[in-house]
């Protein structure tokens, strides 16, 4: 995690040409290249200042914006909530219908449901979020005059509200992610059923329920829970996109926006916060493995 | 010619749908009456929400893929007769999705190669007003400066497709030699390799690749090296992985012991076992490429115009989505095509390969 | 022969078919199948007869990718064919029941052992959960389990494999079934802890008078177990008879075949002279994995010209990895290896090519042994070509007279990839490989271990040969007894990784034994059925000794 903070920041700092120059773009004398380079204090060592934008991010300060001079920490507060509220709507309709399409999937084996949902996931994985989303703002927004085609959110918006217009955006979402955990969970339950041990409960004479409910899944969990922490990893980079198709308050849309205004602190501290995530979501899978696998459990 | 096939949509429409049904549930498949009963739900929910036009649409659509299926099957009618005997069994038994992978492929390939003869204009030209209409002489209208879209889309085409497959190409060479190589030495070189490759893909790609393009600058080669930067360490995992399994074979390690250089055992004896998931990895990678630099461009920072570009054609007629024009689509489903297509013909060569693994 | 009782099990005709895709083969080709209460019948036959998919059969079940596809399958009167689902669920755990190969991959890693011990004794109805689980324990120690009140209450992987084999008796157990299938229960374990097992399930049998299906490819094994044998070979049935009789006076020709692999054997040969020196000597070696604790302790012996050595042990007992030290893949952290007196280095990254050139070893699967996308003539070719730069013409008729030497048709074989071959000719390839490096000493690493015994004996019969005609020195690891006595000239017994015998065959083979050596030979099955009666008697209670080693 340090490391990649690191690399963050110098990645910054390997801009070719000054930083100061940038800003000022045609201004740049040598004098005022050397008046803004003290404001913004690149008069420090490199090193040096790493080290302050460490200690300020742990405390939550991450300086202040190139562009509007206003606290980076403040202006993405907001954003982030936001955020985390259209991908854990998401996420909620997403899992337990990835899971159980996939277990569904898995069970009906080469029947035609079975090749249905493996054409349409496949079909699913490989269009652009953008795509989706504005098909469903085709379908639903224009044609249909369902939901609204912007997700315009008040800061201080109802939950009702929040729900009703970020529902499109959750939509895509879900659409986006659903098929890789279904797929991935289609292919972990196969494996499984394959499994000697199954094969021995059906010739004990277990019932096809039982089977698949407490010899079955008790195995499933450890696969499906890498799955789905996985996947809502993959849902970070969803949420950036879809957020600047329906025009949606949150942080990745922040980030795109910044990155096209070159606003540094804040492209930083974006790319820290998703790099963060992604992290403790990729922990959270290891862990969650190690707790549903007997064997790490209880060595011998 | 919409005008004509919506005057007799509804007519159309269900005679097809029985005719559909009907095979299925003959056959005794029991799917049949689940996709009965599914066409109705959606009927009806599109005849309250949408009335009259929502179904023309659908029947437009259902039309669209009964034709597509069609020809799917024509293609692998085609195709089993041509191909060499020893590969009949395998394409005769190729699902139908895979035959419409192959039609995009060879739709796009033919694109690519004759670009300049198949659109009516270039790029950048501007030939008439701002968002006028389809027409005769610009199929698919213009776009927001008024320059064909139809030309715009077969040279974005063209050069969305250069660029990602330049970039997977690249990417593949470096991620598969650090991969069979730290396969291979192991220990130091591997862990090295292996923790770099944790770092990069610690930050989810898009967020990486806006981040260093917003440093690094857009135009083509820095794109093009900074997506190939960001796949790397993906092939990197892969092929070591893949590697690693057969290298802990006795083939490889009675070679090793023989005294073998590591060159010869790349060559020799690793790469040709692991071929067959490297190329449906490469075709995989290609799509994720393609989507990425589709997804920067959409977001202004891939492909810089006037260069056409299937992402960035996206972004600037956006603005008609809300009018209810599809047209900014078209690009976008082109996108979609593509990557489908690719993904279908990939799925079909892993299922191959891992019926072969078994038999082997 | 009870004519009274109705027979518990009739199979007249038996057809199953494997299908992949649209190729259907037949697998059992019509076979018949008699069993009464209380009987036991072998079915034996190498890889391929189709033994398994009997045994599954008379449950009335196919593995997927098979199907029964044509006989009468009748169980205690009823038509197992005919049954339906519900029917056929009601009668498996109950009154047929199955115990599998492995019982690692057998049991559910997730639930612990008592738990599935009951499920099929509560589901069928037959007791309720408390009773279930008492009866369970009971079992445990007729099975003369370690700790039965306690075992039954971890989880699979805390258990040793022998340990696993007896629960999944006793789980088949469970509701007293009128039939046990056993499926090679003993294959995958070491032969001190078969014997245990296999005098467990024979007392159990016995005492519940319980039929069974004894399915198996050792013949001294089905020889302990059964009262009938039925001899199968690629789908068919090759003869029947009751055990004495089938042992003492076969009738078909493979039947004799099998019985004989078992009695072939070479005569030892002695060393030129006691003073010459060993072309291999290795003193003291000590090697350990990674840090971790040493796996081989001051292990030595030597290697005269022209001799085979056997060393034979268990699993763990550092024979693998004795050979593997001595390839140079794990270097010894002390002690000496000499190659014709000149000191090797420990590893093979250090040694020259020439060093390299002199040792070769033979691999014990033959699947993963040879490149599947390699040509016979690649394979064979590339070690003549790298040690001694051969070329071109010169190249071909060197791989060509290597293919004759290991029986192969050159004209066949030149061109061939390992995936088309069978086992046996996979090993013999695996042989060339070795000898195309012209190397003074061969280390066969358990190389027949995983063949069936017909083939098994064609290929220690070709190293035989081999060794007469080029002047070869053998290191044969193995595991098996029968082997050793058929090939050895002086064997090394090595147990958790030290050398505790060693010496000339007959002398290791003769009493007085060393204690260890004592045990191996005792647990080695024979064709005599009272063996393990016998072998009981003499045991008595170190049995139970035994098992916590």
């Amino acid at each position: 995690m340090l490391i990649v903070s690191f690399l963050i920041f110098f990645a910054l700092e390997l801009l070719p040409g000054d930083l100061a120059h940038a800003v000022l773009g045609q201004m740049a004398t040598d004098d005022t290249v050397a008046a803004m380079r003290k404001q913004l204090g690149l008069d420090v060592p490199a090193i040096i200042r790493y080290f302050y934008w460490l200690e300020g991010a742990v405390h939550g300060d991450f300086g202040t914006s190139l562009i509007n001079k206003a606290d980076v920490g403040h202006a993405i507060f907001g954003r982030l909530a936001n955020s985390f509220f259209l991908a854990g709507f998401a996420a909620i309709i997403a899992i337990p219908l990835a899971v159980s399409l996939g277990v569904a999937a898995a069970l009906f084996r080469d029947t035609l449901f079975d090749k249905a949902i493996n054409v349409a996931s496949l079909t699913a994985v490989s269009v652009p979020e953008f795509l989706l989303g504005y098909i469903l703002v085709l379908l639903f927004a224009v044609w249909a005059h369902v939901f609204p085609p912007m997700a315009d959110i008040k800061d201080h918006a109802e939950f009702g509200e929040r729900l009703y217009r970020s529902f499109l955006p959750a939509m895509t979402l879900v659409l986006v992610v659903t098929p890789h955990m279904m797929r991935m969970t289609r292919a972990a339950i196969i494996n499984l059923l394959a499994s000697p041990y199954i094969e021995m409960a059906r010739l004990k004479g277990t019932p096809p329920w039982r089977v698949i409910v407490w010899h079955a899944l008790p195995n499933a969990l450890a696969p499906i829970i890498n799955v789905v922490t996985l996947n809502l990893a993959y849902l970070i980079t969803g949420v950036v996109l879809v957020e600047v198709v329906f025009v949606y308050p949150g942080i990745g849309q922040l980030l795109v926006d910044s990155v096209s205004k070159r606003d540094f602190p804040i492209v930083q501290a974006c790319c820290l916060i998703f790099a963060a995530t992604f992290i403790v979501l990729n922990i959270a899978a290891d862990v969650g493995s190690i707790m549903t696998n007997p064997r790490l459990r209880r060595p011998k | 010619m919409i005008q004509f096939i919506s005057g007799q949509s509804f007519l159309d429409f269900i005679a097809l749908i029985c005719l559909t049904l009907g095979w299925y549930i003959q056959r005794g498949k029991k799917g049949g009456w689940a996709i009965a009963v599914l066409l109705a739900g959606a009927t009806a929910l599109i005849w309250v929400s949408a009335g009259k036009g929502g179904i023309d649409k659908l029947a437009i659509f259902i039309v669209l893929m009964s034709a597509v299926t069609l020809v799917c099957y024509a293609l692998r009618w085609l195709l089993v007769r041509l191909v060499p005997l020893s590969l009949v069994p395998i394409f005769r038994s190729a699902p139908l999705t895979t035959m419409f992978g192959f039609l995009v492929i060879g739709a796009c390939l033919l694109m690519i190669i004759f670009a300049p003869h198949i659109a009516p204009f270039s790029e950048s030209e501007v030939v008439s007003t701002a968002y006028a209409p389809a027409d005769a002489t610009y199929w698919l209208g213009t776009d927001q400066l008024g320059r064909d879209m139809f030309s715009r889309i077969v040279f974005g085409g063209r050069h969305s497709i250069l660029l990602s497959l330049t970039a997977t190409v690249v990417a593949f060479f470096l991620g598969m030699f650090a991969g069979l190589f730290a396969a291979i030495r192991g220990g130091f070189v591997d862990q090295l390799f292996g923790r770099l490759a944790d770092v990069f893909m610690s930050v989810p790609a898009l967020i990486l690749a806006l981040l260093l393009l917003s440093i690094l600058g857009t135009n083509l080669a820095v794109l093009v090296g900074v997506v190939a930067a960001i796949y790397v360490p993906r092939i990197f995992r892969l092929t070591r992985s893949v590697a690693a399994g057969v290298v802990v074979t006795d083939f490889v390690e009675a070679s090793r012991v023989r005294g073998e250089g590591d060159w010869y055992l790349i060559r020799r004896e690793i790469l040709p076992n692991t071929a067959a998931p490297l190329i449906a990895e490469f075709g995989l990678e290609f799509c994720y490429v393609f989507l990425l630099i589709a997804g920067l461009s959409f977001l202004g920072l891939g492909i810089q115009p006037p260069m056409a570009d299937w992402g960035s054609m996206v972004r600037e007629n956006a603005v008609l989505i809300s009018f209810g024009d599809i047209t900014p689509l078209i690009p976008a489903m082109a996108i979609a095509l593509l990557t489908v297509g690719v993904n279908f013909i990939v799925d079909w060569m892993l299922k191959l390969t891992a019926g072969l693994k078994d038999n082997s | 022969m009870e004519t009274g009782d109705k027979r518990l099990l009739e199979i007249r005709g038996l057809r199953i078919e494997a299908v992949a895709g649209d190729a259907v083969s037949e697998i059992v080709k019509g076979v018949d199948l008699n069993l009464n209460r209380g009987e036991v019948l072998g079915l034996i036959g190498e890889s391929g007869a189709g033994k398994s998919t009997i045994g599954l059969a008379a449950m009335g079940f196919a593995r997927a990718g098979t199907r029964i596809s044509g006989g009468r399958i009748m169980f205690d009167g009823q038509d197992l064919r005919a049954a339906t689902d519900a029917q056929l669920r009601a009668l498996r755990g109950a009154r047929i029941a199955y115990v599998a190969q492995s019982a690692a991959a057998s049991f559910n890693p997730a639930h612990k052992i008592i738990d599935q011990h009951v499920e099929a004794p509560v589901l069928h109805g037959y007791q309720s959960r408390a009773a279930a689980q008492e009866d369970g324990i009971k079992l445990y120690a007729k099975l003369r389990l370690p700790e039965p009140d306690v075992i039954g209450f971890r989880y699979p992987h805390q258990l040793s494999g022998g340990q696993l084999q007896r629960a999944m008796t006793a789980m088949a157990m469970a509701c007293r079934p009128d039939l046990i299938i056993f499926d090679e229960p003993t294959t995958a374990l070491d032969v001190t802890t078969q014997v245990e097992v296999l005098s467990a399930i024979r007392d159990v049998v016995e005492q519940f008078r319980t039929a069974a299906i004894y399915i198996t490819h050792d013949l001294a094994v089905v020889a302990q177990m059964a009262d009938r044998i039925k001899v199968l070979l690629k789908g068919e049935e090759v003869e029947e008879a009751a055990t004495e009789q089938m042992l003492a006076h076969p009738k078909e020709s493979y039947t004799r075949k099998l019985w004989a692999v078992r009695s072939y054997e070479r005569p030892e040969k002695s060393r030129v002279s006691d003073t010459s020196q060993p072309e291999l000597s290795i003193r003291g070696l000590e090697a350990g994995y990674h840090h971790g604790p040493k796996v081989l302790h001051n292990v030595s012996f030597d290697l005269h010209r022209g001799m085979t050595v056997a060393v034979v042990g268990e699993s763990g007992s550092g024979k693998s990895t004795t050979a593997r030290v001595i390839m140079g893949l794990l270097p010894a952290t002390s002690g000496e290896i000499r190659l014709r007196g000149e000191a090797l280095p420990p590893s093979f990254r250090a040694r020259s090519k020439d060093q390299l050139r002199r040792i070769q070893m033979i691999y014990q699967s033959a699947d993963t042994a040879l490149n599947p996308r390699m040509r016979v003539s690649e394979i064979i070719g590339r070690p003549a070509q790298f040690y001694a730069n051969l070329k071109g013409a010169a190249l071909r008729s060197r791989v060509e007279e290597l293919l004759s030497l290991i029986e192969l048709d050159p004209a066949k074989f030149y061109d061939r990839l390992p995936p088309e071959l069978s086992g046996g000719q996979k090993q013999r390839i695996g042989i060339a490989r070795a000898l195309a490096a012209d190397p003074d000493i061969v280390i066969c690493d358990e190389v027949t271990s995983a063949l069936d015994q017909i083939v098994a004996e064609g290929i220690l019969r070709l190293l035989d040969r081999l060794q007469s005609e080029i002047g070869l020195t053998y290191m044969f690891v193995t595991h098996d007894l029968a082997t050793v006595r058929a090939i050895a000239d002086e064997v090394v017994v090595m147990q958790r990784g030290c050398v505790v015998d060693s010496g000339r065959k007959s002398e290791i083979f003769a009493p007085p034994h060393h204690p260890y050596t004592a045990q191996l030979l005792a647990s080695e099955p024979k064709m005599d059925p009272h063996w393990l009666d016998a072998h009981k008697k003499i045991q008595g209670l170190s049995l139970e000794r035994n098992e916590f080693s």
